[in-house]
């Protein structure tokens, strides 16, 4: 029976061994230099997580982070379920999929920089370069600063990129498990009277709900992380700025160890519930297969 | 087969430890900020020196990033041999960490200007060599325009703003004034700012600003400030607006000069975007379709200082190749290869003006040399969570229309933080 105890540490020992070199040291290093101050040399206790929370900035980057889980969210998954649903009854399927698909291959930084033109802004008269300034002149509109409009437009704007990126990520994943649904259920749904609307509500919402909730937490995670949209757009300027954003500007632009570590801290904090509901979700999937 | 497999193995590792150790003295490391045409110019630069010395020089075109790269490095204890250090409040906190070379009695710099190596110098120790020189204190403009128009060039600041109200009597846009340049958005008022600080309130409290001796709040600061509002705080005066000088790229930005009829008239910018201008509109003639004149004084006190900037290598191992090429580049031999090549200012005094590929380069390159005042990019001075931080987004929050006592109050707040106090 020994070889049996011994087994597993051998499997997951290379994967423990990673794990603690490079996910478990740089976090607990993290958390201590967040403790010290700009160069890590002086101990100064809570006062980098005092300014993040009373710093103008850092404050709008969180308010900012909130919009981005709140709305990101919402609408790249319920875009997703709606398309992996509705795209089930269409006779081109597979072209339209790999379409909205599409723009999860491009890299983060590509797609930001093509949406970038898209909001492009030229003086009223002068040719738009810009493809939305384009149509709002051509249906007789002034060309506006897409960008710049603070606070709630240019966000706006920022947070359409990200859906446009992972609404086929979502889509792709809830259609997978749509098709799992056996087609029985909707039938004998159907007999018994139920509209499409009833369907979509009684029966195929529930046996997704699980996918769901999985999609859900790996958008909310991957969306308190966001950085490249932002940084490659506004750089965080005019009301745009975000958690990692300011992360970045304070270690690679201000050299500050200690702000950079506490706002990655902060960061880590508010990902971990998001990451227990994800992992809890995926082992009770697991179970139920 | 094993011992076949192991000898060859063997034989691999000792060449490629004799060749490490054969080539490791000659070879230096230089990672830069340049890239495209600039790269192209640097290595040409280079040719001589590899040529007479054997040594191999290794560059790294890193790109704008490089100030985050080298903060990686230098923490990773793995930098570059010898760096360009494009901001020199990066450098002076390096310098701080001991991380930097110093380089007295390593590179002769006597034939230098003195204001770049007291600028490359840091506590009186020298901490870099400057190659290269930008001049800002300039304004674009379309000289064929302005003849056409009977515009003439304004020597003082109420010139200005006179041929900036003809010109919109006239139905035009004085200003061409875009500031928008990815991460970096904002330097181009900084700038602005510092030139203006330069002629209402004189060197000396340039300095004192720089170095956070008067606050951001100082009625000489505020109204540096003001003045600049009298041209970008006007819809009319500048191309596009607000809006237009907060999105319109800043390379762009002067070909707005250059349609028919022209969208814009006048563009203050430095020597580096003749080379924008060049790319974008390849029929230009410098010194006829468009020329230069110097940004005027303000007031008569200070006369007409100039705003520049510069191209900064600094050393961060100490050996005899990075000694040499140090040495080189900061020769007047390196400097003509390098700004003939751009159309940049050269530090050494020996660097023979033929060089220099057009009249407009020429000119700003005596400018400098003749300079009464000339100061550093003051943004560029301050610690970077001022200088490429809040001063930045305070300028673009004062274009946005915040009101200024709000965005300089924020700046001081930020500046007390940075500097220490």
């Amino acid at each position: 029976m020994r070889t049996g105890r011994l087994q597993p540490w051998l499997f997951v020992g290379p994967a423990l061994i990673l794990l603690v070199f490079f996910l478990l040291y740089p976090s607990i290093d993290t958390i201590r230099l967040s403790f010290l101050d700009k160069r890590a040399e002086n101990f100064v206790g809570f006062s980098n997580y005092t300014h993040f929370f009373t710093d103008k900035t850092t404050l709008t980057a969180f308010r900012n982070n909130a919009l981005w889980v709140v709305l990101f969210t919402t609408f790249s998954v319920s875009f997703g379920l709606a398309l992996a649903v509705l795209l089930d009854r269409v006779r081109y399927e597979k072209i339209v999929k790999s379409i909205i698909f599409i723009p999860m291959a491009i890299s983060m930084v590509g797609a930001s920089t093509i949406w970038k033109f898209v909001y492009a802004f030229r003086p009223a008269g002068a040719p738009q370069i810009g493809l939305l300034n384009a149509i709002v002149t051509a249906c007789g509109g002034r060309p506006m600063g897409w960008l710049i409009e603070m606070p709630w437009i240019n966000n706006l704007c920022l947070i359409v990129v990200g859906i446009w990126i992972n609404t086929g990520f979502c889509m792709v994943i809830l259609s997978a498990a749509y098709k799992n649904i056996p087609r029985e259920l909707m039938e004998a749904a159907r007999i018994d009277g139920a509209n499409e609307w009833q369907v979509f509500r009684k029966v195929i919402l529930p046996l997704l709900k699980p996918t769901v909730a999985v999609v859900t937490t790996t958008m909310v995670v991957f969306v308190l992380k966001i950085f490249d949209i932002v940084y490659v757009m506004t750089n965080g300027n005019f009301s745009t700025e975000v958690i990692a954003n300011r992360m970045y500007k304070e270690m690679f632009h201000f050299m500050n160890f200690g702000r950079s570590s506490a706002i990655a801290v902060i960061l880590l904090l508010l990902i971990i519930p998001a990451l227990i509901i994800n992992v809890r979700r995926f082992t009770e999937q697991e179970a139920i297969r | 087969m094993l011992k076949r497999a192991l000898t060859v193995l063997l034989v691999v590792s000792l060449i490629s430890v004799v060749g490490l150790l054969g080539f490791a003295q000659q070879k230096v490391t230089i990672a830069i900020v340049w890239s495209g045409t600039e790269l192209e110019a640097f290595e040409k630069a280079l040719v001589p020196f590899e040529e007479r010395t054997g040594i191999d020089v290794v560059v790294e075109p890193v790109g704008r990033d490089l100030p985050a790269v080298l903060i990686a490095r230098v923490a990773a204890g793995n930098p570059p041999d010898i760096a360009a250090m494009p901001n020199p409040g990066q450098a002076k906190e390096f310098a701080d960490q001991g991380a930097l070379v110093c380089l007295d009695g390593i590179v002769d710099v006597s034939d230098h200007s003195k204001a770049f190596v007291d600028l490359a110098s840091i506590d009186g120790k020298l901490y870099g060599i400057f190659i290269s020189a930008d001049l800002k204190s300039l304004v674009w403009y379309n000289p064929k325009q302005f003849a056409a128009r009977g515009y003439g060039v304004p020597t003082s600041w109420p010139a200005l703003l006179d041929l900036s109200n003809k010109i919109v009597a006239d139905g035009g846009i004085p200003w061409a004034l875009g500031m928008e340049s990815g991460a970096a958005t904002g330097w181009v008022g900084t700038d602005w700012i510092e030139d203006i600080m330069l002629r209402t309130a004189g060197p000396d409290l340039y300095d004192k600003w720089v170095n956070h001796e008067i606050p951001w709040t100082h009625p000489a600061v505020k109204k540096a400030w003001e003045y600049f509002g009298q041209i970008v705080g006007r819809e009319d005066y500048v191309y596009g607006g607000a809006t237009g000088a907060l999105t319109i790229f800043f390379g762009d930005s002067p070909n707005a000069l250059f349609t028919d009829p022209p969208e814009a008239y006048m563009h203050r910018q430095a020597t580096f975007i003749q080379s924008f201008i060049k790319t974008a509109n390849p029929g230009l003639v410098a010194g006829e379709d468009y020329d230069v004149f110097t940004f005027p004084p303000i007031s008569p006190v200070f006369g007409t200082p100039l705003l520049g900037a510069g191209d900064r290598l600094a050393a961060f191992n100490d050996t005899p190749e990075v000694r040499a090429l140090l040495n080189y580049l900061a020769s007047a031999e390196a400097q003509e290869i390098w700004c003939g090549e751009l159309g940049k200012l050269a530090i050494n005094k020996n660097v023979d003006p033929a060089i220099y590929p057009d009249p407009i380069t020429a000119r700003a390159a005596k400018m400098l040399a003749e300079a009464d005042t000339f100061r550093f990019d003051a943004s560029d001075l301050m610690p970077t969570a001022v200088g490429c931080g809040t001063f930045w987004t305070g300028v673009l929050d004062y274009v946005c229309g915040i009101p200024l006592n709000t965005v300089l109050a924020a700046i001081e707040a930020s500046a007390i933080d940075a500097y220490g106090e």
